[in-house]
């Protein structure tokens, strides 16, 4: 296993280094001014060496020499940091690719009959027919039948779904494979447009458009390389004036130092990686731009049932009446729900072993088991003549009253008190006598309160839905520890909540998965639909997770941040490492003509020649050290951003400056071993 | 006692900013306030002579288009008017025509809020164009200036689609804060002996009989608004260390006040519209940090001395007094130097050519920088780009695409900021590396070798940077270079005021995001690092190449 993965990766960098070479070609080169600017530096420096006449470079063919390989490795490096970045996302396209294999479909006529055609035939309309052990031809939505379709191609998740017409459940994928059953799927995507074609588009990078804040970013890096140029282009004349003649290959080795090389290398890296991310995360993000904007959530909507509790409602209380214990009523609501498989039947069996009650089932074995039905909502079991019961509280009331027994007084009022607590009452009965409740209740999912202080932490403030009332939703919403909630929220609420907020400036994210979600979720700034969910769902959102867990949203916004963060942190560094670059190369350049500025080198480089190739050095392997934390994003640790922002100023910044000044020491005292 | 005596002067600012900010601040916030009483009639008399009824707030565009054309009507004015000033009135003098392309180079200087002189006052020019072109654009400018930052400021703190009325603005510029100032300053100044009349020049005769010519003219009223503008201009060729323009140490410490006050006291009204002081302060911080250092530098520099002649055996104890007034001394010069180039007012107390290199450096940076409190309104606003840019590249470190004051910074800002920023160094590098390829450039250079690349920097730089004060030692009212830095500043002026009050009017559209614990703060004082960082490292990386030449290597060459 580890053995294979280790071939992965040499296979992976393999194919890197090829394309790195293949990007050499200007006119793709073209796209990354920083590195284009650098390549035709290098190309410069090249024709120095064929012709060195033609620019009054003889003699100089060593340092010419050194000065090519530096440059040329750093756009190399440039390139293998990018193409490993796209190669990952290829990779992982390969494998679904393969999952596209053509497949026959057995489309259904206006009139009955059945044609096999192959797969690519099929057109948005067209009806098939899916059986036991078929490919989905297509993505398309079950109009007849219900089946368990194994997903595990576009999912990984190897447990069956089923999947039904109607309802919210009704959207199947083509590639997925019918394990039971047949249905009839109405097509809803022409060949090419499939949610596999977009997902092996997405992560193959082919299509890949940078986001606002790349291009952005982009622009000062480029404004930056112009203003470096401008500083090279108009040192010339001014050195000459006062006798200083300074080598072209000099002058492009100090551009090549002071534009953003570093930054400018891996940029488009980093936003492949942080889409890379994602997808191995499993969640599909249509866009760049949508995990930029998970970055910059502000209030997360999330819906109670199913994400933030189990939405199963489990026993957390046992609540005796008058002339009972709590001995008495866990005993005997144990014993009803023995043979009850329902959650709330399991719930009640294990919140009474974790109160420590132990009990012999073989010892009922004989019992008349009462299931629940919707018209008695009771169960139980009858044993030697015994009615052992739990229900609800009316029919147990109604129950007891017809064998002759009274209810308590303080029955009701308990009972009442748990609903208002947001909580479902079911009374357990002996014969005739009621002993006590059950306190049901919803659980909240653990973990949910600590990640939602984390949000807090980030600034993120999130907000509930649920169709409770609203004591039970203000008990959860407690519980849970989220900022805001609404109660007995209809679809519409969902919608009205996103734009609220969206009035006051904020951007929003949002779970869903249900067709009445999707206009909710095309409004939210990051809509995450459900893999499971309805294609409306799907299309409307800007990212489906194919697991379909709904916490997730939680995680992409995190990756979100981590891929602004190690974009920022980067460029920070890469401007910040400027400095040092400066105090090699400006004496250097000088003290052949003006002896005097030797003062200048603070760094005692050992000569000019070294001064200059070290930092060269050190500005082509900054690339290649830096890939892994490109590729992996730096570490984010929810803090407020003003904790963040000092600890990355002081590692990026502050590191920013110091790490070359070191990193150009150590590469002179090796250099000037072979150089003078 | 030097350090007392800066330190007393920077006290005094203190004391000015707040009251001085929060004044601007009604001013322009064009809310009712007390002293509407007094101006509103005034203002009501202009808003109707002009047909101002509505004053409807303007887009960006409008408001640009209207402030270009507001500032042409002005050169072409004023250009009429120094071509034909020896057929003008109040010219007891005599004084000639002056010469086209002198008269493009100086209104373009005036008219950009720089002052750069190519003539001398007192013979280049009549009482009536002191008057009405020279005084005229110094408060003209010095308003333009002004509502620059106000509608930068307006549009980073606001929400719509206007960022105010130019005409309302520079109305107001004029009646509520330059003219009652300089007023003010006008009859304080005549108060501590400074001329201010319309008499012709006297004529003497010497003790060794000798006919002596003193110029005289309206001396105080052009001192007062040279300083309160940032403009710089002298009524003399010596400026402001001629004994009429600047007689005592007392009036030096009040010019000094008066050209720094408005620059400073803006970072407090810029707190005040943003409806949090601190943003201010952080600003102002940011800038009082960088001036203190160049401060230091050009002060410990003239107070060592020239190293060259220490090492002749010269007691160096006195410092480097060559150029410079014994009535200031070290310290008022130092003091003087640094806040007429950090301020970009460009009047000077004594000659910037004899600095030591080391003391050269700190005029020449704050000019490079153009954001340590710079020129009446124009500092800010370049101070602001950097604090944006500061914002772009740290504010991505806290995970988060980058906001200023709540505003998403865009492909779209970034664009306009490129070219505002771009400018700059392109006007600097440029024309010097230009003129050290032609004879015309080079052939000015009184004082060849490193300094010589100084001198044709300096000149320059002072022009990109709308500063106006002059390395002299150049011979430059020729043609070259008369129209050469007439370029450079027209350039300098109004590149930047386009593409920032774009900036402004794209900004002012965009709903802002409400500030949470995971917004990155630049009201926080962790924000001041950050814009001097940025300001420090893009400015060093910029200059430190050609200021190795010059300066630096003039230093290491007398060591």
């Amino acid at each position: 296993m580890n053995q294979s993965k280790q071939n992965k990766e040499s296979g992976l960098i393999k194919q890197a280094i090829v394309s790195s070479l293949i990007k050499l070609n200007p006119l793709v080169m073209m796209k990354n001014p920083v590195m284009f600017v650098v390549e035709i530096g290098t190309i410069l420096v090249l024709l120095m060496m064929i012709m060195p006449t033609a620019f009054h470079a003889e003699g100089r063919f060593g340092y010419n020499l050194a000065v090519f390989l530096i440059l040329f490795f750093t756009i190399v490096f440039a390139n293998f940091a990018e193409a490993l970045a796209e190669g990952r996302g290829k990779a992982q396209a390969d494998s679904l690719k393969k999952t596209k294999k053509d497949t026959t479909a057995k489309k259904i006529g206006k009139n009955g009959t059945i044609t096999t055609v192959s797969s690519d035939e099929l057109r948005k309309g067209d009806i098939v027919l899916v059986e036991t052990g078929d490919l989905v031809p297509g993505d398309g939505e079950i109009i007849e039948g219900l089946a368990s379709i194994d997903e595990s191609a576009i999912t990984g998740e190897s447990a069956p779904v089923i999947k039904e017409a109607g309802g919210d459940f009704s959207s199947v994928t083509g590639g997925t494979k019918v394990v039971s059953d047949s249905i009839k799927v109405r097509i809803t995507a022409d060949p090419g447009e499939s949610f596999l074609d977009k997902m092996i588009t997405l992560v193959e990078g082919a299509k890949r458009q940078k986001t606002p804040n790349e291009i952005a970013l982009n622009i000062l890096l480029v404004t930056l390389t112009i203003i470096f140029l401008l500083v090279v282009v108009t040192l010339l004349p001014i050195a000459n004036y006062v006798g200083v003649h300074l080598e072209l290959s000099t002058l492009i080795a100090l551009l090549v130092c002071l534009i953003p090389t570093t930054i400018g290398a891996l940029l488009s890296a980093i936003g492949i990686a942080g889409m890379d991310r994602v997808t191995r995360f499993n969640v599909l993000a249509m866009s760049g731009k949508a995990v930029e904007a998970a970055g910059d959530i502000n209030t997360i909507i999330l819906d109670k049932t199913g994400t933030i509790t189990f939405g199963n409602r489990l026993a957390a209380e046992f609540v005796p009446v008058t002339g009972a214990t709590q001995k008495e009523l866990t005993d005997i609501a144990v014993v009803t729900s023995l043979f009850d498989e329902t959650p709330e039947g399991r719930s009640v069996l294990e919140l009474a072993k974790a109160r420590g009650f132990s009990w012999d089932a073989s010892s009922y074995e004989s019992a008349e088991i009462i299931p629940f039905t919707a018209e008695e909502r009771m169960s139980g079991l009858i044993q030697e003549g015994n009615h052992y019961r739990k229900g609800a509280v009316d029919s147990i009331k109604k129950f007891v009253q017809q064998m002759g027994g009274k209810v308590p007084e303080d029955l009701q009022a308990k009972s009442n008190e748990i609903a208002s607590q947001g909580g479902t009452p079911l009374a357990v009965s002996y014969n005739s006598n009621i002993l006590g409740l059950i306190y049901l209740k919803d659980t909240v999912k653990p973990g949910m309160r600590e990640r939602f202080d984390e949000l807090r932490k980030m600034g993120i403030k999130t907000i509930m839905c649920t169709g409770d009332n609203p004591l039970t939703a203000a008990t959860i919403a407690k519980e849970a520890g989220v900022d805001e909630f609404i109660a007995e929220a209809k679809p519409e609420d969902k919608i009205r909540a996103i734009r609220k907020e969206q009035e006051k400036g904020k951007l929003v994210a949002m779970t869903g998965d249900g067709t009445n979600d999707a206009p909710a979720l095309a409004q939210a700034d990051v809509g995450l639909a459900m893999n499971s969910g309805t294609i409306a769902a799907k299309e409307a959102a800007n990212m489906v997770d194919l697991d379909s867990d709904p916490t997730k949203i939680i995680e992409v916004v995190s990756i979100g941040k981590q891929l602004l963060m190690t974009r920022g942190s980067l460029t920070t560094f890469s401007i910040a490492n400027d400095i040092a670059k400066y105090f090699a190369i400006i004496p250097a350049m000088f003290t052949v003509a003006l002896p005097k500025m030797e003062v200048l080198n603070v760094m005692g480089l050992h000569s000019p020649t070294t001064a200059i190739l070290s930092a060269l050095i050190f500005n082509a392997i900054i690339i290649p050290l830096l890939i892994p934390l490109a590729m992996k994003g730096v570490k984010y640790v929810p803090m407020s951003a003003t904790k963040l922002l000092s600890k990355n100023i002081l590692i990026y910044g502050l590191g920013g400056v110091v790490v070359p000044f070191i990193g150009i020491k150590l590469i002179d005292i090796i250099v000037s071993v072979f150089v003078q | 006692m030097d350090a007392l005596q800066i330190a007393a002067v920077i006290l005094l600012l203190l004391f000015i900013i707040k009251p001085l900010g929060s004044y601007i601040y009604h001013v322009f916030s064009n809310e009712p306030n007390k002293t509407d009483k007094f101006f509103a009639p005034i203002e009501k008399c202009i808003y109707a002579i002009c047909g101002m009824k509505n004053r409807a707030p303007m887009t960006w565009k409008k408001y640009t288009i209207s402030l270009l054309l507001t500032n042409i009507v002005f050169v072409a004015a004023g250009y009429v008017i120094l071509r034909l000033q020896q057929f003008l009135p109040l010219n007891p003098n005599g004084i000639k025509n002056m010469e086209p392309t002198l008269s493009f180079n100086t209104i373009a200087s005036f008219m950009t809020n720089t002052n750069l002189q190519h003539y001398s006052g007192e013979t280049g020019l009549s009482y009536f164009s002191q008057m009405t072109v020279i005084m005229m654009m110094m408060f003209a400018s010095a308003a333009t200036g002004i509502v620059v930052a106000i509608a930068f400021i307006r549009g980073i703190t606001t929400k719509g689609n206007t960022i105010g009325n130019f005409f309302e603005d520079f109305i107001k510029g004029h009646t509520r804060l330059l003219m009652p100032m300089s007023i003010i300053l006008t009859l304080v100044l005549v108060g501590l002996k400074v001329p201010q009349t319309l008499d012709p020049s006297i004529t003497l005769t010497t003790l060794e009989g000798a006919k002596q010519v003193i110029a005289i003219g309206p001396v105080a009223a052009l001192e007062a608004i040279k300083h309160l503008g940032t403009n710089g201009g002298g009524f003399f060729g010596a400026n402001s260390a001629h004994p009429f323009e600047n007689p005592t140490p007392l009036t030096n410490v009040i010019e000094i006040l008066s050209m720094w006050c408005i620059p400073a006291s803006l970072t407090y009204t810029y707190g005040r519209f943003a409806k949090k002081q601190k943003q201010g302060w952080i600003v102002f911080g940011a800038m009082s940090i960088l001036f203190v250092a160049f401060l230091a530098l050009i002060y410990f520099a003239e107070s060592n001395g020239n190293p060259a002649l220490t090492a002749m055996g010269l007691d160096p104890s006195q410092g480097s007094m060559e150029g410079k007034e014994v009535r200031f001394g070290i310290a008022q010069s130092a003091l003087f130097s640094t806040v007429t180039t950090a301020a970009t007012t460009g009047t000077v107390n004594n000659m910037h050519d004899t600095l030591t290199p080391l003391g050269q450096i700190t005029p020449l940076s704050l000019m490079m920088l153009n954001t340590v409190f710079g020129g009446d309104g124009v500092g800010l606003v370049n101070m602001l780009m950097y604090a944006i840019i500061g914002v772009f590249i740290c504010g991505l470190m806290v995970g988060r695409t980058p906001e200023f004051l709540g505003r998403k910074i865009e492909p779209k800002e970034m664009k306009l900021i490129a070219v505002a920023l771009l400018a700059h160094p392109l006007l600097i590098l440029g024309p010097t590396a230009l003129a050290f390829l032609t004879e015309l450039g080079k052939g000015a250079i009184s004082n060849p070798g490193f300094h010589g690349i100084s001198q044709v920097l300096y000149e320059f730089t002072s022009s990109a940077a709308n500063n106006g004060s002059g390395f002299e030692g150049l011979g430059d009212n020729t043609l070259f270079w008369n129209i050469s830095t007439g370029l450079v500043m027209l350039l300098g002026r109004y590149v930047s005021i386009i593409s920032l009050l774009a900036v402004a009017g794209s900004l002012v559209r965009k709903q802002p995001i409400p500030e949470t614990i995971g917004t990155f703060r630049t009201d926080h004082l962790l924000f001041v690092g950050i814009l001097v960082g940025v300001v420090l490292i893009v400015g060093a990386l910029t200059f430190l190449p050609v200021m190795a030449l010059g300066p630096i290597a003039e230093y290491l060459s007398i060591r």
